[in-house]
């Protein structure tokens, strides 16, 4: 029988949960990294024992961890996150210009096809790739061409943070920024456009409908239609049908369209799963409840699924990468709170479990279906 | 002559709290650095710039109950740590309450 593993990124280390296919008992291993943050952890689809690991401190800087093994043993490879050429400036808080500073990684996506090809997404935003196995890092240049010279930190840091490798076409990369936007390159990672038209941020920047300065959460595809985007921007919940080229709102009837992350079910593209937060200003879920709400109709209309989810006083926050959904029949759908809960549902969002109750602030979930 | 390193990097390079380092002459902080970062590869980047050689901002180092971080690194290390006689201590600084 296939199993599941589950690598829950903390403020405090990695966690490896796993279970079988039923997806109702499960086992922790853990601290790994005990003390770091660790901002992500994911797999590689090619070969799913190969992992990748992103620990990060504010004392002692950046390590890539990475496992042959799912995660039994792990091996430090290459730190060294270098700009290419001179990186140039962006803008700062206070509207000077301020230079390009890595400061850590926040999101790695392993190729669909080689173990050994790995996107890092890092702040002060830009898009590196390694081809082996993380020993070395280059960065890809040409996304800080699009207008990076205006792009600003928000109030988590200037973080690329989302990288899709859209798996009907191997030139094409979509990537997400935290106050920049969202953007498309369709030459594997050489030239880059921002693809922010339909997005409006009227609370959040003098022009509504800036080319780029839009604060977008997190991005979502699948993979069986990868024209079709999801994205959870800081307000407002948006889909493009065209690749990004344009995007309209399906917030709908949400209670809020505030949020972090965003995800799709893996077997039914039209179904998507956000968190409403209540604001900008009150990281907690509406009214003490956390609910996910799902979307069987791509949006617009929202069901809040709620069974087994704290319905009073809960105030913890689901931050941008810590939902991700099973391959399994019927689809697995996680998430993590900054309150150290990660809950598990294996039916779709109907019934909800917490898989593990007290662990440190749960930055990023990522799930993988063995063989 | 003797470095403590702090937790996390103990760990991280898989040795002990103190360890011991062989340097030529009269080293200063930067090649004690250097050999440090020689032998334990995987700490090159957690205590100063891959490339600019800067400490990074929340690293001190302390010996023979004095604050070294801002003496310049090319500044020979006092005796008593040329001898072993003190440690050099790298230090992750307080921050925070």
């Amino acid at each position: 029988m296939s199993g599941v593993r589950v690598l829950v990124g903390t403020h405090k280390g990695a966690f490896i949960l796993t279970s079988d296919a039923k997806r109702e008992q499960w086992q922790v291993s853990g601290p790994h990294f005990a003390g770091w943050d660790i901002y992500h952890v994911k797999g590689s689809p090619a070969d799913p024992n190969r992992l990748y690991a992103s620990q990060t401190s504010g004392w002692f800087g950046q390590v890539i961890q990475r496992s042959d093994d799912g995660g039994q043993t792990w091996e430090p490879v290459g730190n060294e996150f270098v700009y290419d050429g001179n990186p140039g400036t962006h803008q700062w808080y206070d509207g000077t210009q301020h230079p390009w500073e890595f400061t850590r990684v926040w999101y790695l996506e392993p190729s669909p096809s080689d173990p050994d090809t790995v996107y890092a997404g890092v702040e002060d935003a830009a898009l590196f790739r390694s081809s082996d196995g993380g020993q070395t890092w280059q960065e890809l240049p040409g996304l800080r061409d699009v207008k990076g010279h205006l792009w600003q930190p928000g109030a988590g840091g200037m973080c690329l943070h989302n990288i899709i490798l859209d798996p009907s076409d191997p030139q094409r990369i979509y990537i997400a920024i935290s106050a920049a936007g969202a953007f498309r390159s369709q030459d594997g990672g050489q030239n880059w456009q921002p693809i922010n038209e339909g997005l409006k941020s009227g609370y959040e920047l003098p022009d509504a409908t800036a080319e780029v300065g839009h604060c977008v959460h997190s991005i979502a595809m699948h993979a069986s239609r990868p024209e079709v985007l999801f994205m959870q921007k800081h307000w407002d919940v948006m889909r493009s049908d065209d690749s990004g080229d344009s995007w309209y709102e399906v917030s709908g009837d949400l209670p809020s369209d505030f949020g972090f992350p965003i995800a799709v079910h893996a077997h039914e593209p039209n179904t998507v799963f956000v968190v409403p937060i209540k604001s900008d200003s009150e990281h907690y879920p509406p009214d003490g409840k956390l609910r996910v709400y799902r979307s069987r109709k791509g949006g617009n209309e929202w069901q809040a699924l709620t069974e087994g989810l704290p319905q009073s006083n809960c105030y913890v926050n689901v931050l941008r990468s810590a939902m991700a959904v099973d391959s399994l029949d019927p689809c697995g759908v996680y998430f993590g709170t900054t309150g150290g809960q990660v809950y598990a549902s294996a039916d779709s969002g109907d019934h909800w479990t917490p898989i593990a109750r007290n662990l440190p602030a749960v930055f990023s979930v990522e799930v993988q279906v063995l063989p | 002559m003797r470095v403590i390193l702090p937790t996390h990097l103990w760990r991280l390079a898989e040795t002990d709290r103190e360890i011991e380092l062989v340097v030529e002459g009269a080293p200063t902080l930067n090649e004690v650095l250097d050999a440090l970062e020689d032998r334990y590869p995987v700490l090159r980047g957690t205590i100063r710039d891959h490339v600019t050689k800067e400490r990074r901002a929340f690293i001190r180092f302390f010996a023979c109950g004095e604050d070294l971080t801002h003496e310049p690194p090319e500044t020979p290390l006092p005796e008593a740590v040329v001898t072993g006689a003190e440690p050099l201590r790298v230090v992750g600084a307080l921050a925070g309450g």
